[in-house]
Formats: structure tokens, sequence, C-alpha cells
């Protein structure tokens, strides 16, 4: 078991007064598994996978991850889990603007400590982006620059994956590619994967889907 | 429509405080040092005309010797048109006694006379019962002088009291001299033989104090300008972003129907508003730099050039004016552009914040190219230039030039920072680092100009100070410098010296036209203490021997680089007829030309010259009990016998105040720099959030991202000192060789200041951390969830 | 313009303290002493005696005195000119000082030349002295051996003069024997004169030196009261009747002028006038320094079957000293013809 969600909680203020994104959410997600988790805007659940991702802190509720509850954790602790244990692909791809597609891909890597140029390599080269290892994000297709961010991720060998709306940004045909690879890597590197998403036929590709609405399981 | 779009324009500034903070307080600054500095010069300029105009004596030959008011009424009984003056010092108040006769007095343009049309305060007046004081003086006045009646104009310091009156409290029936008022029957030369043992003085051709002190003032200015300067690039660089990002709206308003010529007109009278608010800011700033500053200036003048200037500021309705004027001109020059750009853009045009990055960096390049054209010409006018136009001039293209390659040599310090980075932090915080060049430069290329100044300037001022200790130590060899009351007493002081002293050098000068310019003339006895000691610049071997067999003229350096005087030329003088140039003296602080004859030949040419003064030789442990035993022998005052020591205290305390004044505008420039750098890291970090959350995200603590925050801010802070460095020395270079030279007349050597550079380094440091301190400590402090937010795909 | 103000307002004090006598718009300042006798001063008292030579010199007890020369002369061609000379002496207060001032005046048909001269008295530069006579302020002076026998030298940067002064008769003495009162409400100066001075000389012109010849006429005068607050200027007459006679006339105007006349007959003996004999009116007035000043009178006194007009030689006789008023030569015809002097204060 790899993670494991009780009872979260979590109410943000708003100018319309309080509003509860979430509320009593429990769920688990085994190791080497792939989960997606869906819903309308609003929904809560992008909030849930900050804070499994330890950038967010929930009101109440458990989430253990490997055993450890994250909650209990100090911002350093938090910050470790972001380096160590954790890889996170955005919508917006998020990839950092002042350095190159090389040194984006070995980021995280280097951060957790696991740099290994091979693998660095081996990821360039199934993402297509050895001819463009030189160049920077903003030189970039949508497409390319999230695979530089699926690399980025990839090449920390975190145990556990979070996507938020990974295909968001970009077309169809583009999203199903990047997607279908991204499954690929994540299968043959033996994390675990949760996805945000609000489209079921993405959400179908993934072995399990839970389904939020107004903060709940539905 | 002008409503909405008004209030939509100023939602813009509601939304972003700290730019409209930043543009007001960049223009309240630039605005205040400029006209603080102009306030300054203003009011030293005021009190010098006040002063040469008191009695109209800077331009009325006069007549001094042993004097009493009898003399006055023969001089007057023979037709000639002259009018007493007793001019005496009040002890221990620094105030000037200045006793006249308002019966008498020529009438002139200019001259501060009381109204006496009261026939009461008339009286009062010649009763010595009232005196005369410009207001600010007033309080000075001690309770042992007569009772003090304010007279605006009147030069601070100064007393005017009726000539009975003054001879009464200064305890004399003499007069200090007779000025000659317009219309005499004859040369005042005729006056002389009527008045035995008199002596007359013509106007005096140095007398013009605000030509004297135009060295000082023309310092003050320069900085003025910089800190203008300095100030303008925060205000360009706000306005430039402020119009950046209000781009979509200007697009949508447009889109809406909003005519483009009434678009500009709005905003044209939103920067004159700022003008308006930020130039009333920047007087009454300038208004408070001047007050507080100008006690120390006028300590400074009254030291060095025995200026008077009051310590309080009274300001014409022109400068309040040129105040606002400046603020317009700063605020037209910083937005001109910025508006321009809005108004040529086409309606439709997207906002592109990456194709206008992106043309920024292709701007980098033509900067860089247009930097080196601008030092390639500073150098070209420094060497190749004439007059002390081209000197600013290449001052103006090495600041100018420097400024703009700033950046681009950023940029490549930066790349290689990172590409020898090995940690994944540090080398994102040198990318980071070089990724911020283009939104900081200008803060930085303000910095850059205020460090180089700083360095600049302290190193002309560290030359400056070592080369006139020296100087004054060779100049001033003998112990004791005595000024006799009168030729006889002077005999009587070289007889009782005899014996008592190694040596007593007299020091006779007479004014003479050098060079066809107004100038003094020295005799020299030949003696080791000038042989050994005096700072020859150059010379011809046995310069001293030729000197006293009358065989040549030394002349200062002023004088041999204006007229071109080098040893082996001729100097022809009225009294000698032409004279080889044997040696050239260094002759710092003095802005005329001066020559010096041997004593022999001076005697021959100058018979008239009075002989009052003399260089006492002793053991330097004996000169102050000779110096007061000379003076009890004689009577004579403090400042009748001075030793050396005091001598060089005092120039060197006024040297230290001269350059006090610098200090505090340097260290107001470094302020004005440290805020511009603080405005544009606040500015930037609220937009730079987007790419500090995913290394936030990637698992760097808050803590850890304010600290790369301040690490980023010190590498460009020293990165921008580094290259402060050869720019400032560059700058020294060209104050010391070039402005100095064309200026003043001497060219000073360029002595380096390492720790002085160090320090100010450290203090670049320490502006830069300061200015960086609250934006990442505001990084340190953000909720998560505005991190967070940058990830929301609902934004 | 601030700044001629300025240097001219100590001139200007003064001229406001010898103006008590001259001008009665500032008089104000020094009536409210009239009664204590000016402020210290002391007062003329009815019955003078005089002793000469010492009362030609100074009276410092007195607030204000006045020496004070008129010449009217020709060259040999006939011309006309004038020469005026006044040295004006006045107490700041009884204890001292005493200041001074000169005036300096050439007339000639075109061109009118005055000066001015202020000086602290007690330092020699200005003053006077009864034995041998001398009036001097600077190198102006009027001095000779005794008051019949005179030299009179004065230049400015303009204009000079040199004339020789020779006394053809006596002393004389106005009101009643020098006592002469100045208003209704009793008002008065010790006033004599020497009206008989023949006088010959030089005049220094801008147009080069004339040789003159005529009569001159110094006035004596000394007082300590000014005049009566609603007294507005003065219009004073001293002719020399080619007759032998001598007139002197004077009206002080005001809501309620005072006139006097001194007829004096050619040896010198003098008939006293009071108030309402004289009478003086304007026959036309001439455009001088921005005012309307007359220079066309009728003199009429009646009582010596007088009755004559008076025209100035020069309408523009303007002394553009501290305090301007008219002064000039004239002429006289009618039932006598004469010339004389004619001066004016108080015309606005």
């Amino acid at each position: 078991m790899l993670i494991s969600v009780r009872d979260l909680a979590k109410t943000y203020s708003s100018a319309d007064g309080p509003v509860r994104v979430l509320d009593g959410v429990s769920f688990d997600l085994e190791a080497g598994r792939t989960l997606a988790l869906t819903g309308e805007s609003g929904s809560g659940k992008s909030t849930l996978l900050h804070m499994i991702a330890g950038l967010d802190a929930p009101d109440s509720g458990r989430i253990m991850i490997a055993g450890r509850d994250i909650t209990k954790l100090d911002d350093r602790g938090r910050a470790a889990l972001r380096r160590s244990d954790v890889g996170l692909v955005f919508q917006q791809f998020n990839l950092i603007p002042s350095l190159s597609v090389a040194d984006n891909l070995s980021f995280h890597a280097r951060l957790a400590g696991r740099a290994d140029p091979a693998r660095q390599t081996d990821l360039a080269e199934r993402l297509g982006l050895t001819a463009h290892l030189d160049r920077y994000p903003e030189q970039l297709s949508g497409g390319q620059q999230q695979r530089v961010a699926i690399g980025r991720t990839l090449a920390a060998a975190p145990a556990l994956i979070l996507a938020d709306e990974p295909t968001g940004n970009l077309d169809e045909a583009t999203g199903d590619s990047v997607l279908a690879l991204m499954l690929d890597l994540v299968a043959d590197s033996g994390a675990s994967f949760l996805m945000v998403t609000h489209s079921a036929r993405l959400a179908d590709r993934l072995d399990a889907r839970i389904h939020l609405s107004s903060g709940r399981i539905a | 429509m002008i409503r909405a779009a008004l209030s939509a324009l100023w939602s813009h500034w509601r939304r972003h405080p700290i730019q409209l903070l930043t543009l007001v307080v960049g223009l309240a600054l630039a605005t205040g040092l400029w006209t603080g500095v102009q306030a300054i010069n203003a009011q030293a300029r005021v009190n010098y005309d006040q002063a040469a105009a008191t009695l109209g004596q800077d331009r009325l030959p006069r007549v001094e010797g042993p004097l009493t008011l009898a003399d006055f009424a023969t001089a007057r009984r023979a037709g000639w048109p002259v009018s007493p003056v007793v001019e005496a010092q009040v002890p221990g108040t620094g105030l000037r006694l200045f006793g006249i006769d308002p019966f008498t007095l020529p009438q002139g343009a200019g001259a501060v006379v009381p109204d006496l049309s009261d026939p009461d305060l008339l009286r009062a007046f010649l009763a010595g019962r009232i005196v005369f004081a410009a207001p600010e003086t007033l309080p000075r006045l001690p309770a042992d002088l007569p009772e003090g009646r304010g007279l605006d104009g009147l030069a601070p310091g100064l007393v005017m009291i009726d000539i009975q009156a003054a001879q009464q409290v200064v305890g004399t029936t003499d007069i200090t001299r007779l000025l000659i008022g317009p219309d005499a029957p004859d040369a005042p030369e005729a006056l002389v033989r009527l008045l035995p043992g008199t002596t007359v003085t013509q106007p005096e051709a140095d007398g013009d104090l605000a030509r004297l002190t135009d060295s000082f003032h023309l310092n003050l200015t320069a900085f003025g300008l910089l800190a203008f300067v300095v100030g303008l690039f925060i205000v360009h660089a706000t306005i430039g972003l402020a119009f950046e990002q209000r781009r979509t709206l200007f697009r949508t308003l447009r889109a809406l129907g909003l005519p483009v010529r009434t678009l500009a007109v709005v905003l044209i009278a939103e920067l004159f508003i700022f003008t308006l608010v930020a130039g009333a800011l920047g007087i009454l700033l300038g208004y408070v730099i001047a007050a507080a500053l100008l006690p120390g200036v006028a300590a400074t003048l009254s030291g060095l050039y025995g200026a008077s200037v009051a310590g309080s500021l009274g300001l014409s309705p022109v400068w309040w004016l040129s105040g606002f004027a400046m603020a317009g001109l700063g605020m037209a020059g910083a937005g001109g552009l910025s508006l321009r750009r809005i108004v040529t853009m086409p309606i439709l045009a997207p906002a592109m914040p990456r194709a206008w990055a992106r043309a920024q960096r292709r701007g980098m390049r033509i900067q860089a190219a247009v930097g080196g054209v601008l030092l390639l010409l500073s150098v070209a006018l420094a060497v190749l230039g004439q007059g002390l136009i081209a000197g600013f001039a290449a001052l103006g293209a090495l600041l100018l030039g420097a400024a703009l390659l700033l950046p681009p040599i950023l940029v490549v310090v930066l790349d290689f920072g990172a590409g020898r980075a090995r940690g994944a932090v540090t080398q994102w915080l040198w990318a980071d680092a070089r990724q911020q060049v283009p939104g900081l430069s200008l803060a930085l290329m303000a910095l850059l100009l205020a460090l180089a100044a700083n360095i600049g300037v302290g190193t002309m001022v560290g030359s400056f100070r070592a080369t006139f200790t020296g100087w004054l130590d060779q100049r001033l060899a003998s112990e004791l410098y005595v000024t006799a009351a009168d030729p006889a007493q002077a005999g009587e002081i070289e007889g009782w010296l005899q014996g008592r002293a190694d040596a007593v050098l007299p020091i006779v000068s007479a004014e003479a036209t050098l060079a066809d310019a107004p100038g003094d003339v020295f005799g020299v006895a030949d003696h080791p203490t000038y042989r050994d000691n005096w700072p020859l610049l150059q010379a011809v071997p046995q310069v001293w021997a030729r000197l006293a067999a009358g065989d040549g003229i030394l002349v200062n350096e002023q004088l041999a680089r204006r007229s071109d005087l080098w040893p082996g030329d001729l100097l022809s003088l009225q009294a000698t007829g032409p004279l080889p140039v044997i040696g050239v003296y260094s002759d710092y602080g003095n802005p005329q030309g001066q020559a010096i004859l041997g004593l022999a030949t001076f005697d021959a040419a100058f018979p008239d010259a009075p002989r009052l003064r003399f260089a006492v030789r002793v053991p330097p442990d004996q000169a102050a009990d000779l110096g007061a035993e000379l003076a009890a022998a004689f009577d004579l005052e403090a400042d009748q016998v001075v030793e050396q020591a005091a001598i060089k205290g005092f120039s060197l305390a006024v040297f230290e105040q001269t350059f006090a004044v610098t200090a505090a505008l340097n260290v107001l420039t470094l302020g004005v720099a440290g805020f511009a750098l603080w405005a544009s890291l606040t500015t930037l970090g609220t937009m730079r959030l987007p790419q500090v959350a995913p290394v936030w995200a990637l698992g760097l603590t808050r803590g850890q991202l304010a600290v790369s925050d301040l690490g980023r801010a010190l590498i460009l802070a020293v990165a921008t000192a580094l290259v402060a460095v050869p720019v400032g020395i560059c700058l020294a270079w060209v104050l010391l060789a070039v402005v100095n030279v064309q200026a003043f007349g001497w060219r000073l050597p360029l002595l380096p200041d390492p720790g002085g550079w160090l320090a100010l380094g450290g203090w670049s440091v320490v502006a830069a951390v300061l200015a960086a301190a609250i934006p990442a400590w505001r990084l340190w402090r953000i909720p998560p969830a505005d991190l967070i937010k940058v990830f929301a795909h609902e934004r | 313009m601030k700044d001629s103000i300025g240097t001219w307002a100590p001139q200007w004090g003064l001229a406001c303290i010898f103006a008590v006598i001259l001008c009665t718009q500032v008089a104000a300042q020094g009536f409210a002493g009239l009664g204590q006798g000016g402020e210290g001063f002391a007062l003329p008292e009815p019955d003078p005696q005089f002793v000469f030579p010492q009362d030609h010199g100074p009276h410092p007890d007195y607030r204000i005195e006045w020496w004070y020369l008129t010449a009217s002369l020709q060259s040999g061609d006939g011309t006309r000119y004038g020469v005026q000379w006044t040295l004006f002496r006045s107490a700041l207060s009884p204890e001292g000082p005493q200041v001074w001032m000169g005036h300096f005046g050439v007339t000639t048909p075109e061109d009118h030349f005055s000066g001015e001269k202020l000086a602290r008295g007690g330092l020699g530069q200005a003053g006077v002295a009864a034995t041998p006579f001398s009036a001097w302020i600077d190198d102006w002076e009027l001095a000779g051996p005794t008051l019949d026998t005179l030299t009179l030298t004065s230049r400015t940067s303009e204009a000079g003069y040199d004339l020789d002064l020779r006394a053809q008769g006596p002393l004389v003495f106005h009101g009643a024997d020098g006592f002469s009162v100045k208003s209704g409400s009793g008002q008065a100066s010790y006033y004599y004169s020497q009206p008989f001075y023949e006088a010959a000389g030089v005049l220094s012109l801008p147009t080069g030196d004339v040789n003159v010849t005529g009569r001159a006429w110094l006035d004596r005068e000394w007082s300590s009261q000014p005049l009566d607050a609603d007294q507005e200027g003065w219009d004073w007459f001293s002719l020399h009747l080619d007759d032998g006679h001598r007139l002197m006339g004077f009206q002080l105007r005001g809501p309620q002028p005072y006139t006097y006349a001194s007829w004096i007959t050619p040896d010198g003996h003098l008939t006293p006038y009071a108030d309402g004999a004289l009478r003086l009116t304007p026959l036309a007035q001439s455009r001088v320094a921005g005012r309307d000043v007359p220079t066309d009178w009728r003199l009429e006194l009646p009582a010596e079957g007088v009755d004559i007009e008076v025209r100035a030689v020069n309408p523009d006789s303007w002394q553009d000293t501290l305090f301007p008023y008219w002064e000039g030569p004239v002429t006289a015809s009618g039932t006598h013809t004469a010339d004389g002097y004619l001066e004016m204060t108080g015309y606005e």
C-alpha cells in the first residue's frame, strides 16, 4: 500500500464565505498502480492532488505515503518529500525558464541526489528531446515542453508520480501521444501514478478511477 | 468614455501601489537631489554677490595704510570722493564689523545700505546705538555690541555700524581704508601723494568670489546632475514597466473605440499629474537636503575662500519653478519613449511579453554596440578634446557607455557562472540571475553609475588629499608666519628676530599681469628653505641659483598650462621685461596665475610692494615660544603670528570639510541607486512567482528560495561593483587629468585606493542585500496557497 | 530701482531733516517738540542781540541753520546767468551730531546744473568758521577775511564757478531787528542778509568758461522750529532793483498764506512789511520735472509803489537734489526793473 488517504477535509475562505473543498475523502493506491482522479471544475480534485504532493496541508484527516503520515511534516519535511518521493507534472508544464532543456531534465534528479546521466540520455531519446537539449523552454512547442516536464519527473525516479491535467494544454492528438508515452514510462519505472483529469476518456486508460463531486468521492 | 478610460488606467496603480510609490519617489529623489544642490549653489552665489557688493568695494579702488578720519577730511577737502571704512573682526564671534559713513558712501548698484530715512533711526545709527546685520546674523551678535536691526541682503556675518561707533568698539582712531568713489578728479596715485605712507589698491582682479569658488560648485553641480540621472533611471524603468503591463488594457480601450489621440492625452495627463506631485515632493526634499548640507558648505566656503554664505536658505520663485521644470523634463525623458511606442502601436497588436523579451535580447546586442562606441568616443574626447566641455562630454560618454555595456557584460559573466556551477540549485541561481538581468538592468545601471561616481570621486579626493598634504608640507616649510601692521613695524620685527631665529625670510608679493591675465608675483630670498622644499614640477639645472641671480622666473602650474609656458619659454612682465621660465611649481587651490622672482629682481621691479610678511625659521620645538614672545613684544594679534602647524591644520580641516559634503552627496546617490534596486526587485518579485513556484514544487523550501533570492542580488551587486571599479578609475583619471586641468589648471597624480574600493564594494553588497531583503522576506513568508495558484488550471 | 533707493536711503533721511524748514510735509515729525523749543533746542527770541563776526559762525544749539548765497549775473554779451551756493547745518539732537548739506546750482538760459554734498560735522569735512570767515563742505567753499570780502568756489563733474564778492553796503536785519516770524502761530527764525555784493568771476560750463559780473545776496538764517503743519511750501524772492533798492519777499503757502517783505534802501535801511502787505500772484505756470511751477509772477508791494512782473531766466531751474525744489535767476519789469533770485518749494 503506497498511498492511504483517510477522512481528508479542507475548507478555503472565499469572498462568498467558507468553501468546503474536501469533505471526508478516503481512498488507497497500491504501489505500481495507476489511478485517475476525475470530477467537475471545483470538485476538489486538484486540491487533493496538491495535498498528496505535500504542497498544501489539510485541515483534518491523514495522508500516509509508504507508511508515513505526511500531514505531520513541517515545511522542510514536505520539501524533502517533494524532492525525493514525489514527481509532479503540471498542466502548464512549469519548466524553469532560465535553464536549458538538458538542465531542466536533470534538475529534479540532481535535487533528489539521484542524477543518472545514462538514464537521462535514455529518457531524452525516448521522449524525442535529444535534438532540443540545448534549447530553452520558451523555444519549444507545448507538447515538447510537457515531454520535458515528464522527463524531469521520471529522471528523478520518484516512487509516486502525480499529474494534474498533463494534457490539458495540448491538442487531442498531441495529448494522447504524450499520455501514452507517459504511461509507458511510468509503467517501466514501476512508480505509482495518480492523475487528475476531467476527461473520462483519458481516465479509462488508467488502472482505476475515483470520481470527486463537491469534495466527496461519488 | 474618458472617465471610464481614466478609471481603468488608474486601477492599474491601485493594484500596484509599490510601482506608484517607486515612480513618485524616484522622480522626487531625482528632482530633490538636483534642486537641493542648485539651492546650495544659488544661495552661495547670492551671498557672494552680497559680499562683493557690500559698499561696492569689489569695484572701487581704495587707499590703505595709516589713516584716520582727519585724513579722510583732508582727502575730501581736496576734492576726492572718498568714503572711510573701518573693518575689524569681532573677537570670538566670527563676525566682521563694517564701519561706514552713510553720508559719503559711494552709490552703486547692488550696494546694500540700511534705510535711514527715519531721522530717529539715523540719529541712533550715528550715535552708535544700533547696528545692522542680515536677519540670520542677528542672533550671533554679542551682548556688548549695540542693538541689532535686520537688514536683508547684507552678507552673512557682517555687522554694519557707523564709522565712529566702529572706532569706539574697536578702540582705535584709525580707519582701515578709504574707498574712492566714481568721478575722482585724478588717478588714485595722486591721492597717495596727498596721504603719505598709504598705498592704492585697484579693484581686485580675483574679487569675484563666484569665480574663485567655481571649482567647488562645479563639483556639487556634477553630483546633482548625476543623482538626477540616477533617479531618472528609476522613473524610466517604472514607467516602462507600467506601460508594458497595461498594454492589454490599452489595446482593449482602443478596440472599444477610444481614439489613440485621446489615449495619448489621457496618458500625458497622467504623467503630468505624477510630475506635479513628485515635483512638489522633490522640491521639498531638495529644500531639506540643501538646508541640511548648507551649514557644511558654508563652513567650507568660509574656510577655503573666505566667502561668507548664510547658513540658512532664501529661495527665489525661479528656483521653485526650475524644480518643477526639472521634474517635467525628467518625466518627459523617461515617459516619452514609452508613450510613443503606445501611440504608434497597431490597434490589434497582441500583448506579446515573449516577443518583447526576445526584442530585448536583440536590443541588448545593439546596446552593447552603442555602449562600446560611447566608450571609444569617451577615449577620443579625453585624449583629443580641448576645453572643459570636452572633459565633461568625455565623462558623460564614459558613464553612459559603461552603463549601456553593463547588462551585456552581466549576461556574459552570469552565463559563465551558470556553466561552471555544480549543484542544481547553484546552477539555477546563476541562470535565474541572468534571466533577471533585463528586468533589473536599469536599476543595476543606476547602481553602476553611483558606484563608479563614488569610486571616481573618492579616488580623486584621495589623490587630491595625498598630494595636497604633501604639497602643504613642502610649501609650508617655515615654522612661523608673521604679518606686521605697517612697514615700520615690519622693520622692527625683522630686527628683533635677528639672532632669535635661524632665518627671517621676507614674503613679498605684488599684483601683475601675467600672460594677459591678472595674477601675483612673489619674491623669494635665496635660502635652503626654498631650495630644499619648494615643490617644483619641472626645472632647469641650478634653478634656485639662477632665480637668485635674476636669470629667470618660476611660474605656477596653472599659468604654465594655461599659457603654455614651460622651461625655456619667455614670460614678459611689465616691470621686468622678458624673462626665461626656469621652473614650474605646483600651486593647488589657487585659481590664478602666479610667478616667483628672486628677491633682488622683485625689489627692483616692484619697489612699492609692502614688505609686511615674513616666514621665520626656528627649531620646531621653539616655534610656539618664539611666536608668543613676538606677539607680546609687538602687541600682535593672533592672526598676525601663525604657526605652521596651525595653518596646516586649518588647511586640512577645510579640505576635509569640503569633501564631507561630497561624501554626503555620495551616500545619497548610492542611496538612490539602492532604492532603484529595491523598487525593481520588489516589482519583479510579484512577477516572478511563476518562475519560483516550480522550483518550490520540486522540493525547495520557501526559506531556501528566499536565501537564493538574496544570493542572486548579491551576485548581481558584486558583478556590478566589479564593473564599477574600472569605470570609476577611468572616471577618476578623466577628473584628475582632464577636467581638473581644464577647470583649475593643475593636474594631480592618480593614487589608487584599493581599500576604499573594497569598502565601496562592501557597501554596494549591503545596499543590494538591503534592497533584496524585503522581497526575499516576502517570499519566505508567502502562503503556499499563493504558490499553488501558479499551478491551478482555473487561473 | 530698488538698489538706487537703498543707496539713497541714508541721504534721504538727511534730506528729511533739512526739509524741516524746506518742506512742510515732513514737518509733523518735529512738530510735537515745538512747545519745548524743538526737543531741547534753543528757540529764537525777540529782540536779538547779534555779535559779529561770531554770529556769522554756526549756532549748534539751534536745530537748523544756513548760509545761502545767490548771484544774479551777466556775461559781456548780456546773457543772464545765476549761481546758487548753500550750506545747511542740521543738528540731529542738541548734543549732536551735526550734519551738513551743501547745494550747488548754476543756471544759464538753456541749462541748469545742480549738485549736492553731505557730511558729518566734527571731522573737518564740512563746517563754518567766523574769523576768518569760511564755510565749506569738501572742496566747495565760501571764504574770505571777512564777510565783506568773499571768494566762492565750487564745482561738480558738470559745472563750476569761481566768484569774488565785495559787499557795497551793510548787513540788513529782517522782521523785528532780525527776529523773523514765519507764521500766524508764531514760528520764527533769526534772519539777516548781506544783499549788497558786487560779484565777478568765471563760470565753468560744459560749453566753456564764461566771465560774468553781477550782484549777489547772502542770507543767514537759523531756527529750531518747523513750519506750521498746514503750510505747503514757500515762494521766496530776492531782488536787486535798478534804482539801488533791494526787495526780499516771501509767502508761505497754505490755507492761511503768510507773507512778509523787506524793503531795503540803497544805504541799507530796512522797512519790514508784515503779513498781507505783499501780494504775489502767479501769472504763468511751467511744466518742470513733472509738476506745474509758477515761473511768472506779479509782485505788488503797494506801500512802496511796487507792481512788477517777475520772470524766470530759465523756467527749468530745477534743483535735482534729494529734496528737489525750484531755484533760479529772475528779471523783473513794471514800475521797476530788477533782477534777482526766486526759490519755490512744495510744488507737487
